[in-house]
């Protein structure tokens, strides 16, 4: 019998063939890079659930595949939705596909910029097993620098995983950084076949310097067999904001995990998502505020609403450090359970060592409101419109962050989509 | 229009409703006086189809139809409409876009054309209008942050919207002022007309003095003890129901 | 605790400073050998006279132990201790278990008064039923009679184990298992007495029962059991209290509290812990790794945590309730104050099985000095668990820029119909409400003492009244030299 090799084994084996081949392979830092990911990787394996930061996601289903590179050719043209925005990146199955892109002022494929990203890539990564797998194996990526003062509207980036017949595995690595003062609405959708098998494993490092503001609105449609484990990096300096938008639609099982430190006085944090999560799926996030200057204010409010056989994971941490005095953070997780076989694990977190600080968290956990179904049927609505009213409802708080136009314009579609697929 | 025989519901298995008869002819109002815990309410929300009440025996019928097979949306479209006593807070859901989906789902059960945002927004200004409200109310989410008046008056423009044959008053006028006691009234009397019936459940008599009933019924005990003209609900007041019903 | 206002007063009156309750009674003990091993596990056995089923009993938590490792997860660091440096039984010497108060040796029931506990009650202001231990053995159990005419039995749980061993023997692990944990496990093995509550069905229990844990000897642990089995439609109010002498070394003390409620039946159980602390420099002080659990078998029935932790250098505490039951109710209310290079990883676990159970979490944490607080706490909904209900409370205060509050809850819910609703703030004293007390005339400290206890006024409610008078001094006394 044949024996497929899987998991981590299955990674680390695929390091070892391809070192030499992949991009920046005989460049020495990159080599090094790789070669101290592929050891912490080794080292650490697939997060299990012992591990505190992973309890409540399993691994162990992706854990029984073997992976492998996708051999798609880059200009081989899915069937992408229509450009949202003036700007596009594209990437089918992890790599840039040119012809179907619009590149912005300031953005290259990784491939082709990696010589310039020496002491840039991997600045910001921290020793996770789910980075430590991007580093080693990643081919591609956006990077995308904004000019200081320069306002770059908005700008799409687009991955498109496609159905290979196999299990296919692609790791991005998008390197962004905004100058003082910059501006950038980044719209970044994940789309997949819904018959594909796969790992989309992106990693984001993002700076945002002095007065920069970067609005990215992550929308998450992963096919349905696919698997999304993401993880961004943001560190942002003095007045400067980061807001992360993050809708977990689709996928198979799909972790977003949120890294933001606020680095500079007065710097600023919004992290707001919405999960959707139907029969069969399981979707994950998991957010890390690390307050390290003073006087941030940072905003947390994620929903979760939980359809059929599914499981629903918030997990989100705020530290304060002692030099973040006046730090201001609120964070919020809600969670709305729809049928009986749903479950939803929940684990916000504080930990706080300066003094002068106001901070706080709350969760709620519960099902529809029966008065309030009953008020609406009682004024003629039906039950599926009714039920369909209260979801939105409780999904406002969260999405009514998103200001720009056409990142709302995406969002609501992506909503009520699923609805549409998974009304209950 | 609405012919209660024989009613009876139970909660949790105590039974609430012992066996109600009535009648409510079209274009009268009626009024339903009882103490606390005679099944005033129980009787509003069996007639609109709350869940969690078991009618274990009679039959309510609305124009000839079973009422009870119906769901509540579908007794909305019917023309059947509760005042709630505690009215829902949405929060999130704007109150004119629950007014305009309610309008637009009882216009298709009934087979009318749906109303556009334009024409809802002047239908529903002039509604307003009559009513003496401040528009300012469509902004806000359904009766999030309502004061307890704003919120029956709410309940009331609803019932100007809607239109419906048949108005159920639960103790609408608990919790109001004099001046939002004339709304609530004024806003029923204007609907009242020959397709138009009402029940109002009260405690007080202090209401009738604003909605003259046709009939007055005393409801005690999960029955229906006494009925009789406008002037019983004045015997109740003065003279206290235990001796009125003796 | 009666009397607690003169008793406190006196003791700090006594005391140059710092912990109160600091002094060590000079009494003849009886040792068992150093260190811990199946001969040791013999011993105290022996001593006890234990039938062989408790024997047994505790030589298979001994070798489940041995296969254990000491848990990390717990935000709390210290050097590891060493188990076989540790006294696992120390007993007052030449003891006779006491008839009377007049067998109890004098010097203990000094060392009582001292603390605020007279035992005799003829002394007593209220009528509280006390069960004294004193290291590992119960030294005197008041009240008893008066108790036994209502069927309540309230004795230490060695004579238990002799007087009752049907009862023991069925209750025993049954809601802590010996395997549960690291240090309950331990307990299972080496536990030495502690309290036992038996409250027949219908009984209400005329009076509060109270238990007062001291430890004394030197390198000694400590390791009570106690076990409370409220009956269908009975009611117990329990107390208990804990102090030790101011030492240099650290001294483990790992105790096992199992609660059992029938139908209708509620048990309150409130716990004042002042071990001593340590010192500023954080040397010496008492390792508490305490297992508390109660089980609301019954429908409807109730049982009520409330803990004031002010002691200990490290405490890690989880009062717990699984409720069984339909309509059963969990409650758990903590105030946890961590001073000087305290450190506190507590909460509870509520968990809910049957249909309609509701539980309340509220817990106040303050930090001062270098100390270091945490709430742990998991809210766990199993499927069947319909209707279900949890609100939790979780607020720390900060005092000073070198202390830590952390607050990590736990929500796993599998229940559609459940409710679950979690709010926790972190907040220092505001510069205008101490401003604002000083303007009336308070000092600093005063100022602050106030309003922490106004903080934890939500928690302090609950404990029974003499019980809130102590806390609410041992409060203030516990954040003296806080602020400045």
């Amino acid at each position: 019998m044949n024996t497929m090799v899987t998991g981590a084994a299955a990674f680390l084996g695929r390091f070892e063939g391809l070192r030499e081949r992949l991009p920046g392979g005989r460049t020495p830092w990159v080599a090094q890079l790789r070669a101290d990911a592929a050891e912490s990787f080794r080292a650490q394996g697939l997060p299990g659930r012992r591990i505190e930061a992973w309890h409540y996601t399993d691994l162990g289903v992706l854990a029984q595949l073997g992976f492998t590179e996708a051999l798609t050719l880059a200009d081989e043209a899915p069937a992408l939705p229509p450009a949202r925005a003036a700007h596009r990146a594209v990437f089918v199955d992890g790599r840039f596909a040119p012809a179907l892109s619009q590149l912005p002022a300031g953005a290259t494929p990784l491939s082709q910029a990696l010589d310039d990203m020496e002491g840039r890539l991997g600045a910001l990564a921290q020793n996770l097993p789910i980075v430590a797998l991007n580093t080693m194996l990643f081919e591609d990526g956006l990077v995308l620098d904004v000019p200081a003062g320069v306002d770059a509207g908005e700008v799409e980036l687009l991955s498109f995983a496609t159905h290979a017949g196999r299990a296919i595995a692609f790791h991005p690595r998008h390197l962004i950084r905004l100058g003082a003062g910059a501006r950038l609405t980044l719209i970044d959708t994940s789309l997949g076949e819904a018959e594909a098998t796969y790992l989309h494993n992106p990693v984001y490092e993002i700076a945002v310097a002095e007065g920069a503001t970067l609005s990215h609105i992550r929308i998450q449609r992963e096919g349905r067999s696919g698997f999304q484990l993401s993880t961004v990096l943001a560190a942002v300096q003095a007045g400067g904001t980061y807001d992360n938008f993050t809708l977990n639609a689709g996928g198979r099982l799909v972790r977003n995990e949120i890294h933001v430190a606020l680095q500079g006085p007065k710097a600023a944090c919004h992290m707001n998502g919405a999960q959707l999560v139907a029969e069969g799926q399981h979707a994950d996030t998991t957010t890390f505020l690390d307050h390290a200057a003073p006087d941030c204010p940072s905003r947390q409010t994620y929903k979760t609403v939980l359809a059929g056989r599914s499981r629903g994971v918030f997990q989100g941490k705020i530290l304060v450090r002692q030099a973040a005095q006046r730090t201001d953070g609120y964070q919020m997780n809600q969670a709305l359970l729809l049928s009986d076989d749903a479950e939803i694990n929940a684990k916000p977190q504080l930990e706080i060592y300066a003094d002068d600080v106001k901070c706080s968290h709350g969760a709620t956990v519960g099902a529809l409101d029966e008065a309030q179904l009953f008020y609406l049927r009682a004024r003629g609505i039906p039950a599926a419109t009714a039920r369909a009213m209260l979801v939105e409802a409780f999904l406002t708080e969260a999405i009514e962050g998103v200001t720009n136009p056409l990142a709302q314009e995406a969002l609501s579609e992506a909503i009520s989509g699923w609805w549409q697929k998974e009304a209950v | 229009m609405l012919k209660i025989e024989n009613l009876t519901a139970e909660i949790d298995g105590k039974q609430i409703l012992k066996g109600i008869t009535l009648e409510v002819p079209a274009g009268e109002v009626h009024a339903i006086m009882g103490p606390n815990g005679s099944g005033k309410s129980t009787l509003s929300y069996v007639l609109s189809g709350r869940e969690g009440y078991e009618i274990t025996g009679g039959s309510v019928t609305f124009n000839g139809i079973d009422l009870l097979a119906m769901e509540p949306e579908e007794r909305a479209a019917a023309g059947v409409f509760l005042a709630f006593q505690y009215p829902v807070e949405l929060p999130g859901v704007g109150n004119a876009n629950f007014l305009r989906t309610a309008l637009n789902a009882i216009r298709r059960a009934r087979g009318e054309a749906e109303v556009d945002a334009m024409q809802f927004l002047k239908l529903s200004r002039a509604k307003i209008k009559a009513l003496q409200m401040s528009e300012d109310m469509l902004k806000r989410n359904v009766n999030v942050g309502f004061s307890g008046g704003e919120k029956k008056r709410n309940e009331v423009l609803q019932m100007a919207l809607l239109e419906p044959k048949l108005a159920i008053l639960d103790e609408t006028d608990s919790g109001l002022d004099i001046d939002a006691l004339k709304i609530v009234a004024d806003g029923v009397n204007a609907m009242r007309g020959p397709a138009f019936s009402a029940l109002v459940i009260t405690h007080y008599q202090r209401l009738l003095d604003h909605i003259t009933p046709d009939r007055v019924h005393v409801l005690m005990g999960g029955r229906i003890v006494k009925t009789g003209g406008p002037e019983l609900a004045l015997e109740l007041e003065a003279e206290g129901y235990a001796k009125v019903a003796a | 605790m009666p009397a607690v206002a003169e008793t406190i007063e006196t003791v700090q009156s006594a005391q140059e400073g710092g912990y109160k309750f600091g002094f060590e009674t000079k009494i003849e003990m009886e040792f068992a050998p150093k260190g811990l091993n199946e001969d040791i596990v013999r011993f105290i056995s022996a001593k006890k006279g234990e039938p062989e089923w408790l024997l047994e009993w505790r030589l298979k938590a001994y070798a489940m132990w041995l296969k254990m490792e000491e848990p990390d997860w717990a935000a709390v660091s210290y050097p590891k201790f060493d188990y076989q440096d540790a006294y696992y039984y120390a007993a007052p010497k030449n003891r006779v278990a006491p008839k009377s108060l007049d067998e109890v040796d004098p010097e203990l029931l000094r060392t009582y008064e001292k603390l605020g506990i007279p035992l005799r009650e003829q002394e007593r202001l209220q009528g509280i039923a006390v069960d004294a231990v004193f290291d590992s053995v119960s030294v005197a159990t008041s009240y008893k009679e008066r108790l036994g005419k209502e069927g309540i039995i309230f004795c230490s749980i060695s004579e238990a184990v002799h007087t009752h061993p049907e009862l023991v023997k069925q209750y025993l692990g049954s809601v802590v298992p010996q395997g549960d944990n690291y240090f309950a496990c331990l307990n299972s093995a080496v536990f030495t007495d502690g309290s036992f509550v038996y409250i027949p069905k219908g009984v209400r229990c005329p009076m509060e029962l109270s238990t007062y844990f001291r430890i004394n000897a030197q390198n000694t642990g400590q390791f009570e059991r106690t076990l409370i089995i409220a009956e269908a439609g009975s009611h117990v109010s329990y107390l208990e209290g804990c102090t030790a002498p101011q030492r240099d070394e650290n001294q483990m003390h790992a105790a096992v509290v199992e609660l059992v409620a029938m139908d209708d039946a509620t048990i309150k159980y409130s716990t004042v812990q002042n071990w001593y602390p340590g010192d500023a420099e954080g040397k010496g002080g008492i390792y508490n790794f305490v297992t508390k659990r109660g089980a609301c078998r019954g429908a409807r029935s109730k049982i009520s945590w409330t803990q004031v932790e002010t002691g200990s250098a490290i405490t890690w505490k989880y009062p717990s309730c699984i409720l069984q039951g339909d309509d059963s109710v969990g409650e758990f209310y903590s105030v946890a104050i961590t001073n000087n290079r305290q450190q506190a990883d507590t909460g509870t676990k509520m968990w809910h099985i049957g249909k309609n159970t509701r539980s309340t979490i509220v817990s106040k944490g303050i930090s001062a000095g270098h100390g270091q607080n945490t709430y742990r706490g998991l809210v766990k909904i199993s499927p069947k668990a319909t209707g279900a209900r949890n609100f939790t409370q979780c607020d720390s205060l900060l005092i000073g820029d070198q202390c830590g509050a952390h607050t990590v809850p736990y929500i796993e819910n599998r229940c559609a119909t459940a409710k679950v609703e979690h709010e926790a703030t972190t907040s220092r004293i505001a510069e205008d409400q101490l401003f604002y007390c000083r303007a009336r005339g308070l000092n600093q400290e005063e100022a602050v003492g106030l309003i922490v206890n106004g903080f934890c006024r939500e928690v302090l409610k609950e404990l029974p009244m003499e019980f809130a008078v102590e806390a609410q001094k041992l409060l203030a006394i516990s954040l003296e030299g806080s602020v400045g």
